[in-house]
């Protein structure tokens, strides 16, 4: 007999599709007992394109040469103590976010797309999502691995999943993942697959992997390309699941409108931290916050909402207001976390003249009017031997749970205030969106679990902000947090490069 | 004589993670150790899941089983994503030259029209069976407590997904990739009275809420019985009429089978030991488990493997079961 030869399709559908069958002795609902309460309608399975093709034997061999390499390189980066290659001790502070911020995010990535891909009456869906599973837990552990050195060198890293489940500024990536994985599967693919991986993940994920080639940082670049085939495969993923859900049903538009709407929203609210990464903490700037909001907000995601037009899509709410807030994001967030810097697990500075000037260029608009004069009297004062550190904790958005520094985008000395009020009790937000995203599901956001509120009715081991930070969030005092300038991170990095501080020349001089 | 490469030693200001000094003491950790313990979210979930609005994500009460302390688990394999991939990757390898091989050699058209028919039946329907397996590791990674189980249930299904593929690829290279086969071999899984007990019990584990049972009802009673019947007894049973080729298409399945018992037994010994309920809840689980499991596989047992092999099956079961300190009254009896 001649074997015929099979297009990978027909493959593919024989491979996987096709191991379904149709249930007789227990009722489909009952099996996939989340797929309707969302109120999406799904008529046919069957349509659901496969966005990759890809057989397991083909996942374990490709995944399993990538990791050689990448465990090769972290081996060489440890042994040669690659750490000391970074362009400055500085930069390292943005990886300490990364690691306590985002790696918990790949974790939750990882319980949901398990979930959905248990949950998806359709077998193509189901083993697509089954597959970025295993991918995101790829990603957690990698990531700890990578920094593992760094940990080994510098302070901040130590305790990164104990932190996010308590911290108060780690509480605004938690949230919004909690958000996602609590909602019904349709919306946490619209969520999570669309809007994170698909819409925003040139804002999020690559930032971090391009401030890593920009400033020496071997293991965690060599992580970021690595990782880059997967993310293609999570970015065709997340198209595919937005067309799928429009084609199904015309009733499927509205609700996967507001599902854009609030996840543009909350996730241009968590990329805050992003953007003052890219302004501030990259010893070498790749590209301002602003620049790379315009190529890939409002150019790429432009586009792609012009492609989406035709199933009645239309850009996200609030995308107005956000692309007003890119003068200012990145300059209001880092004066955010300047001011509570000794609550934090990595450290800040003021930027020098330099760096400065850079700021002034890439922001003529707002920089020198609005910023410039706040931070140069910051410096002032640190120059006195006063660095500026808020003794007061801040009111929280109850949304996106990000202190209430943002300002009025018409009036930017005008700090933006929003309130509802739900059963006879007030909560209050930052912004337009994140009062809507509350109106819309009060019973929700209710239960957000608010660090500064946590903090004052004593569930966090203390009354006082310090035994809060030292016993609660586990932070060394003196150690993790506080200015940069004068940090152990900043002695070490000088004895390496053998390099005195100016206060040290002075000291010996005197 | 040995060179000798000077390299700047620099002092490290910590030994690992301070989740893993606290669990394993001040000293470097293994990777697995980095990557497996204590990096689970636990507290202050901010919502209650709209899907199960009574529990928290993460909840720990997805199971009766109750531990003091999840992480007392350890994966014998102790398999992270890299560690996992590489050893999969290298079943893989082999498996591809064998059925390579089979195809090269058309090692198919040696087959008698008598064995294919009886591969198609007794063999290729379990794909379906597969991809019960993988949904229901699914939920044991889903809803699971502490990533030393969890990542170990995600691993166990694309395991299984990756089984239905090649029992899929042996229908293949019997049809000459007509999938005719396949379409006979589900027709089988749908209407053949001796498969129907099987597809039941499938079935019916799907809508099983609690993981940990589910981890029962599957890894430890189906699939002892299922690759004891199929990949040990029906195996020699091939070879012996004439089908020993059809045997190296599925060294995977034995290979892995082999891989995963260090996993499960490890599982199953860690939670009996942990306390009387528990064992006794295992024991429950086993029992009513045990009894549908030898119901629902005699048809197809005896005339994939010879009237003796349930019995046979269900000895290498409680072998198991009481290795790891779970003795099922049934056996006992």
């Amino acid at each position: 007999m001649t074997a015929t030869k099979l297009n990978l399709k027909d493959r593919y559908r024989l491979l996987t599709r096709d191991l379904d069958w149709e249930y007789s002795y227990q009722n489909r609902k009952d099996v996939f007992p989340m797929e309707e309460f969302e109120g999406i309608k799904i008529t046919d399975w069957s349509k659901w394109e496969d966005p990759f093709r890809l057989t397991m034997d083909a996942y374990w061999k490709y995944q399993a040469e990538k990791e050689k390499k990448l465990y090769a390189i972290f081996d060489a980066f440890a042994q040669n103590n690659g750490q000391q290659n970074v362009k400055d001790a500085r930069y390292v502070n943005a990886i300490k976010l990364f690691l306590t911020g985002v790696s918990p995010l790949e974790y939750q990535a990882y319980n949901g797309f398990a979930h959905v891909g248990r949950q998806f009456g359709g077998v193509g869906a189901r083993v697509a999502c089954q597959m970025q599973s295993l991918d995101e837990l790829r990603h957690v552990q990698t990531q700890i691995h990578a920094m593992s050195h760094y940990n080994k060198h510098f302070d901040g890293f130590q305790d990164f999943a104990h932190m996010h489940d308590r911290v108060w500024y780690l509480s605004v990536p938690k949230s919004f993942f909690d958000d996602a994985r609590s909602a019904g599967p349709f919306e946490f693919m619209v969520a999570i697959g669309f809007s994170f991986e698909y819409v925003l993940t040139n804002l999020l994920f690559v930032p971090f992997m391009s401030g890593a080639a920009y400033n020496g940082d071997m293991a965690t670049v060599t992580f970021g390309f690595s990782a880059q085939s997967d993310e293609a495969r999570h970015m065709t993923l997340g198209l595919e699941i937005i067309k799928f859900l429009l084609e199904q049903h015309p009733d499927n538009v509205p609700i996967v409108q507001r599902w854009i709407n609030k996840w543009f929203w909350r996730g241009t609210r968590m990329l805050a931290l992003v953007s003052m990464m890219m302004d501030y903490m990259l010893p070498n700037r790749v590209m301002s916050w602003k620049e790379a909001w315009e190529v890939y907000f409002e150019e790429a995601g432009g586009a792609l909402f012009k492609d989406l037009a035709r199933y009645g899509i239309e850009m996200p709410a609030y995308a107005g207001t956000a692309i007003a807030e890119k003068e200012h994001l990145s300059h209001q967030t880092w004066s955010i976390f300047y001011n509570y810097t000794h609550a934090a697990a990595f450290h800040t500075w003021m930027p020098d003249e330099r760096e400065m000037d850079w700021l002034s260029e890439k922001y003529p608009n707002t920089f020198d009017k609005y910023y410039r004069p706040r931070f140069e009297h910051w410096r002032e004062m640190e120059r006195a031997g006063e660095r500026f550190y808020n003794p007061t904790l801040p009111m929280l958005c109850q949304t996106c749970q990000i202190p209430m520094g943002f300002t009025e985008m018409n009036d930017p000395t005008l700090v933006s205030y929003r309130q509802s009020v739900y059963k006879g009790e007030r909560f209050n937000f930052c912004s337009d969106g994140c009062k809507d995203i509350f109106d819309h599901e009060p019973e929700k956001y209710v239960q957000s679990w608010l660090p500064v509120h946590q903090i004052y009715q004593g569930n966090c081991g203390g009354a006082d902000v310090e035994t809060v930070l030292k016993d609660y969030y586990k932070m060394n005092l003196g150690v993790d947090n506080m200015d940069y300038r004068g940090s152990p991170d900043e002695q070490r990095w000088k004895q390496w490069h053998n390099l005195q501080s100016a206060e040290d020349k002075l000291k010996k001089a005197s | 004589m040995t060179i000798e490469i000077k390299t700047a030693t620099l002092s490290t200001i910590r030994n690992t993670y301070e989740h893993t000094r606290r669990r394993f003491g001040d000293k470097p950790a293994s990777r697995y150790q980095e990557a497996s313990y204590d990096i689970a979210p636990e507290n202050n979930f901010h919502y209650r899941p709209l899907w199960e609005p009574e529990k928290f994500l993460n909840d720990k009460t997805r199971t009766a089983i109750v531990m003091e302390d999840w992480y007392v688990y350890k994966d014998p394999r102790q398999f992270y994503y890299g560690t996992y991939v590489q050893a999969r990757a290298k079943l893989q390898e082999v498996a591809e030259a064998n059925y390579s091989f089979f195809a090269k050699r058309k090692l198919a058209d040696g087959l008698s029209d008598e064995i294919k028919e009886h591969v198609t039946r007794c063999l290729l329907p379990l794909r379906h069976m597969e991809l019960a397996a993988n949904m229901n590791n699914l939920s044991g990674c889903a809803y699971g407590t502490a990533t030393v189980l969890t990542q170990a249930f995600l691993y166990n299904g694309m395991d299984r997904l990756g089984i239905a593929q090649y029992l899929s690829r042996i229908g293949l290279l019997l049809d000459g990739n007509s999938g005719a086969s396949l379409a006979t071999a589900k027709d089988y899984w749908m209407t053949d009275p001796v498969w129907q007990g099987v597809r039941r019990y499938a079935e019916n584990s799907l809508v099983v809420r609690d993981w940990f049972e589910l981890f029962v009802a599957q890894n430890v009673v189906m699939d002892t019985l299922v690759y004891d019947l199929f990949y040990r007894q029906y195996d020699k049973k091939l070879s012996a009429e004439g089908g020993a080729d059809i045997a190296m298409l599925t060294e995977f399945m034995q290979e892995w089978y082999r891989d995963s018992c260090r996993w499960v037994d490890s599982v199953l010994k860690t939670t009996a030991a942990e306390s009387d309920a528990n064992r006794e809840l295992l024991v429950q689980w086993v029992d009513a488990y045990r009894e549908k499991a030898a119901v629902d596989l005699a048809p197809v047992a005896e005339i994939a493997a010879g009237e003796d092999a349930m019995a046979e099956a269900l000895a290498a079961l409680d072998k198991r079961l009481q290795k790891s300190g779970v003795i099922s009254r049934a056996a006992a009896a």
